[in-house]
């Protein structure tokens, strides 16, 4: 994504926030009208209101929230205002919905870059236009320099379900198959590489990407979606135990069968890290019955976030401990469980 | 133990005798990795990395004997007896 | 990736696998020393196929594990220093002390900061002239140059804002200390191949003559274990007890020279306590007398170490390849990877992560 923009800031003299952009005044209101309003810009966040309202849509309701803190603010493919549309864009789309409307709630630093957030405003519209979506309601505050960390985003997605078919963990059923959107671990890893202490120059690009149109693309389709997740911090690992964990199921994952970039391979060697355990952020799994693969694969591989559609596993028998087995190239197999908490470098 | 992972020479960036460092592709991500023990290490060498050191040239010669090795104990024997 | 995905070749690895099932006919005891061989035996289920009788037990060669609690507890006197800039391995994070941790340090206002090498200990003291960066130099001979390396670069730049807190450790004391030990089942050894590969494998000939156990260098990958493995089997068959090099690509018998003298230069071989292990003489490696100004215990002035507290962690034991993990009552219950009793369930390579993470029943 091209984030190369002019920054036509006509603040007066601020170039960095400052307690008073955050005071209800004046300031905060150019501040809105010139960052947040003009970058995002559509008729209900003109109407300057206190809330949105927008008009009703058939189907049953999706609504989601996150927040984000990631570090560093800008990394290799995205920054932190592509990554908050794209996450909740997903989390709207693994209800098996079509997503509309954002919110977004910044908490500003005393001291930001104002440039840095005219940045990442623009990022964020350029993010939703390609989602699909609106960013129609928000709010800023500005906290004390040293209380921040720059500045954290806060989402709230709502959508409509695009099928009146459960898609959760609980419609899973025993001999689904796994199928994986593409390869993992490339945020991780295009993160890691800006972390200091680990530098190292790495032709891994973040996967950030809005993941709607290929689960509309499924659904629309006719694919009988038992279950969507995305892939987030925990890496396909997590997502994986997860759905086990709810839909009680043993499930069972072919290690040669997970694609893995080389560069990410590399990095995640360089570093002790398992591929499985790594973020990522434009990667999904769709568990559906056996029968249904290949036409999924087709339709999944028709779209550019799905073009590396793969199955790469299956559900198993009730009955059975709802544990994530991995099957080695050997034949042997080992469980796949939650990190312990953030995965760390290693040199021994 | 030991970390320690093969990755290709793909420059020598200073020939400080103690900082002796080099740029060493690892399935295409690079970082830059201290040379000292390894002065002999030419670009194009495969090197065995451990916390930002190379350890040691990898040996091609012996890196295929294994195989070799492999392939003798397998036609010697064929199938594995009852 | 050249190098690597050769030594994880199915049918390679089949090969040996078959050629390991004609080749025993009793059972034996193999140790695998280093960590970093039980994370990979654990993660690619090797253990899994080999023949019933051959038990792999995993070894001492954690360099995390083993680090004694008192050392733990002066690099968490040291990181919660007002100035000090405390600098470690992502693996030394979240080991317990004797009440605390590094990363529990960290979240209560110390200046830890998590480094992939010893060269960035030594930027950062570059860049900060005004703050103490120490680094945690904790490892086998495998890491040892490294921190050689960085200590002789120092000295040269006149770095007065550097210091090393060395806990190094040594692997042929270990094997000695653990065939002298009582309840000692080890048959054969696999040799920790990273730290052959600086230090040769002609230390271990008294071993092998003296206790008349095969030693075998091992690598890393499916392929290199699943050879080491064969190798020690055969010999114990044939009845021989030598040192073998089952790594070639990167092990000869004198090791790295380069390498050696640096660590001749700045380190010498001392008495070290093992977390526990015990005292095992001679089994560590301390900073020259000339290199004195670089030792943290000796520029700061650190509380006496205090006995540890008894616990329920048996990771002597387990070290030792006495017990294993599922022996231990504790084990996936009150020790766990969030919350350890001891290192061997912290470390990434500790014998009790590598069974929970991967073999929890």
């Amino acid at each position: 994504m091209d984030t190369s923009f002019s920054c036509p800031l006509p603040l007066g003299d601020h170039d960095r926030v400052t307690m008073a952009h955050g005071g209800g005044g004046r300031l905060m209101a150019r501040l809105i009208e010139q960052v947040f309003i003009a970058a995002f810009g559509n008729s209900a966040l003109e109407r300057r209101h206190d809330g949105a309202v927008l008009p009703a849509a058939p189907g049953a309701i999706a609504m989601t929230t996150d927040g984000y803190v990631v570090r560093p603010l800008f990394f290799p493919g995205g920054d932190i205002g592509s990554l908050a549309v794209n996450g909740t864009v997903n989390d709207l789309a693994m209800c098996g919905a079509r997503p509309a409307w954002l919110s977004a709630g910044f908490i500003l630093e005393e001291g930001f870059a104002l440039a840095d957030l005219w940045r990442i405003a623009q990022s964020m519209r350029a993010a939703a236009d390609a989602a699909g979506v609106q960013i129609v309601t928000g709010d800023t505050k500005v906290v004390e320099r040293g209380h921040g960390d720059g500045v954290y985003i806060t989402t709230a997605g709502v959508g409509f379900k695009l099928t009146e078919a459960p898609i959760e963990p609980a419609a899973v059923r025993a001999g689904d198959v796994v199928i994986l959107s593409g390869d993992i671990g490339r945020h991780g890893m295009a993160i890691m590489a800006r972390r200091e202490g680990l530098e190292f120059d790495s032709p891994i690009v973040s996967d950030c990407a809005p993941l709607a149109g290929l689960v509309a693309r499924l659904i629309e389709g006719g694919a009988n979606i038992h279950c969507l997740r995305d892939l987030t911090r925990g890496g396909l690992a997590a997502a994986l135990v997860e759905i086990a964990a709810g839909s009680h199921l043993p499930i069972e994952i072919d290690e040669e069968a997970i694609p893995v970039s080389e560069p990410v391979r590399g990095a995640c060697e360089l570093l002790g890290l398992d591929p499985l355990h790594v973020a990522n952020e434009g990667r999904m799994i769709a568990l559906l019955p056996a029968a249904e693969a290949e036409h999924a694969l087709a339709l999944m591989r028709q779209d550019a976030q799905g073009a590396g559609a793969v199955v790469i596993g299956r559900i198993g028998e009730p009955g059975a401990p709802e544990r994530v087995t991995l099957r080695s190239p050997y034949g042997t197999r080992r469980i796949i469980d939650l990190p312990n908490g953030e995965q760390l470098p290693r040199i021994c | 133990m030991c970390l320690a992972v093969p990755g290709i020479v793909v420059s020598i960036e200073s020939e400080d005798e103690l900082l002796r460092a080099g740029r060493v592709s690892f399935g295409g991500v690079e970082k830059e990795v201290n040379l000292a023990c390894v002065p002999e290490a030419a670009v194009g060498d495969y090197v065995l990395v451990h916390a930002g050191f190379a350890l040691q040239r990898i040996d091609e010669e012996e890196a295929r004997a294994i195989f070799q090795e492999i392939d003798r104990l397998h036609a010697g024997h064929g199938q594995i007896p009852e | 990736m050249k190098h690597l995905d050769e030594y994880r070749d199915r049918d390679a690895a089949e090969r040996l696998i078959e050629a390991i099932a004609r080749t025993v006919t009793r059972p034996w005891t193999i140790m695998e020393v280093c960590g970093g061989q039980t994370h990979a035996i654990m993660r690619h289920g090797l253990d899994q196929l080999l023949p019933g009788g051959v038990e792999l037990l995993h070894g001492p060669g954690c360099p995390v594990c083993v680090t004694p609690v008192d050392i733990i507890d002066q690099a968490l006197e040291l990181a919660a220093r007002p100035g000090v800039i405390f600098c470690t391995f992502g693996d030394m994070l979240r080991v317990p002390g004797s009440s605390s941790d590094l990363l529990r340090t960290k979240a209560n206002g110390g200046d830890v900061r998590m480094v992939y090498s010893p060269l960035d200990a030594l930027r950062l003291a570059r860049e900060n002239p005004d703050r103490e960066v120490v680094f945690f130099a904790i490892g086998f001979e495998t890491t040892a140059p490294s921190n050689a390396v960085v200590a002789l670069a120092a000295r040269r730049e006149g770095l007065a804002n550097f210091s090393l807190l060395v806990s190094h450790v040594l692997v042929p004391p270990a094997l000695e200390a653990l065939m002298a030990a009582p309840g000692n089942r080890v048959q054969g050894f696999l040799a920790a191949g990273h730290v052959c590969t600086i230090m040769g494998w002609r230390e271990y000939e008294s071993i092998a003559l003296r206790h008349r156990i095969p030693i075998v260098v091992t690598g890393f990958e499916p392929v290199d274990l699943l050879a080491g493995i064969h190798q020690c089997l055969l010999q114990l068959e044939q009845g021989r007890a030598e040192v073998a090099n089952a790594y070639g690509r990167a092990v000869k018998p004198e090791g790295n020279l380069h390498a050696r003298r640096a660590i001749e230069q700045v380190f010498e071989v001392v008495d070290r306590r093992w977390r526990g292990l015990g005292l095992i003489p001679s089994s560590g490696l301390g900073l020259r007398e000339p290199f004195a100004d670089l030792d943290a215990t000796r520029r700061f002035e650190l509380h006496e170490p205090s006995a540890a507290a008894p616990s329920e962690c048996i990771a002597g034991e387990i070290l030792r390849g006495v017990k294993k993990p599922h022996d231990c009552p504790a084990f996936g219950a009150r020790c766990t990877p969030e919350h350890p009793l001891g290192a061997t369930m912290v470390s990434s390579e500790g014998a009790c992560a590598a069974h929970y993470k991967y073999a929890r029943p």
